[in-house]
């Protein structure tokens, strides 16, 4: 005879569990904690680069770099002054999850650090579904990629805490209207943290920095 | 891609119910997708068929019921379907709304014999 069992259990609770354990192993070093996701080649290594060196004497920063296969983004960070710089190789993995959080952070000593930069796998869609227990989640958006991602890719949108619109300087090249852009933004996601930048040319990069600054000795 | 570890997180929920329940075998699981939700129906299936095999759940049927992305607009409480390319709220074109559904993904329950 057939019987129906009631489960109602959301099927990424497992994930969300570590998640919170990573979250709280993060904590109790006293580090500040970001995921920063965006579609590939918006720049998030570069914003890292950018972002290190303004940092220097600072804050003692680590990276966690997601990629699918290579240690280019690691080696960036590692060359752009952060202390330490760990690679998590997916194996084909569209995004990084708490698991493979949470084996970078056994090799790392947490303690010694202020903040710590997690740079997910370039990918619009599947990060959003996946926490790791940072504490905030930040989406790098571009110029180039077009005004309409956040109707394409509302559940990026709509689950970060800070948004990065960078390559502003392409602005007078692309079609981009940036009206279009914040107002899909300000439907997902209302208020959230903006920072309109340039990783080329270094505009508006320092509120960027401040904001980490900020978070990171409270 | 991201559906063959979710479908071994799906088997494994299922299972942990199942052994709870003394069950010898798993008919048909019940599964709730929203329409915001990254998941692949076809996917989830094709990970199923090879990872549920040798298990109580080799021949479950998996049943997928889509829940559609519903909003409701924060400036005058309208509730709408998002249309594609535009968020806004069709009532007053207001900005700043709440996702109420959409971003389901649960096993809602399983049949068991």
């Amino acid at each position: 005879m057939t019987q129906r069992v009631a489960v109602v259990e959301n099927i990424l609770n497992a994930n969300d569990r570590l998640a919170d354990e990573n979250r709280a192993r993060i904590e109790s070093a006293g580090v500040f904690s970001i995921n920063i996701m965006a579609s590939p080649g918006a720049g998030k290594t570069s914003l890292i680069e950018q972002t290190l060196p303004r940092l220097k004497g600072k804050l003692r920063i680590a990276t966690i770099d997601g990629d699918i296969a290579t240690t280019i983004d690691s080696d960036r960070a590692a060359a752009a002054g952060a202390q330490a710089a760990i690679q998590i190789n997916t194996g084909g993995d569209c995004h990084l999850d708490a698991v493979m959080l949470h084996g970078a952070l056994d090799q790392l000593d947490l303690t010694q650090f202020d903040l710590l930069i997690v740079e997910n796998v370039g990918n619009l869609v599947c990060p959003a579904s996946f926490k790791l227990g940072t504490h905030k989640s930040v989406l790098v958006a571009s110029v180039p990629e077009g005004d309409d991602k956040p109707y394409k890719y509302p559940g990026m949108y709509r689950g970060v805490d800070a948004l990065v619109i960078n390559k502003i300087d392409l602005l007078p090249y692309v079609p981009f209207k940036m009206d279009y852009f914040e107002r899909g933004v300000q439907v997902l996601n209302p208020g959230v943290t903006t920072f309109p930048l340039s990783c080329r040319t270094g505009e508006g990069l320092d509120a960027w920095v401040d904001w980490l600054i900020q978070n990171s000795t409270k | 891609m991201h559906e063959l570890p979710v479908t071994q997180s799906l088997l494994k929920i299922a299972l942990d119910h199942a052994e709870k329940a003394d069950a010898k075998r798993i008919t048909d699981l019940h599964i709730v997708v929203g329409e915001l939700s990254s998941m692949v129906d076809d996917s989830i299936q094709f990970y199923w068929e090879i990872i549920a095999k040798d298990t109580i759940a080799e021949q479950a049927k998996l049943h997928f019921r889509r829940v559609p992305a519903e909003l409701q607009c924060m400036t005058c409480f309208t509730k709408y379907s998002p249309k594609s390319g535009e968020l806004i709220c069709p009532q007053c074109g207001g900005v700043g709304a709440k996702i109420i559904a959409g971003e389901e993904f649960s096993l809602e329950a399983i049949d068991v014999e």
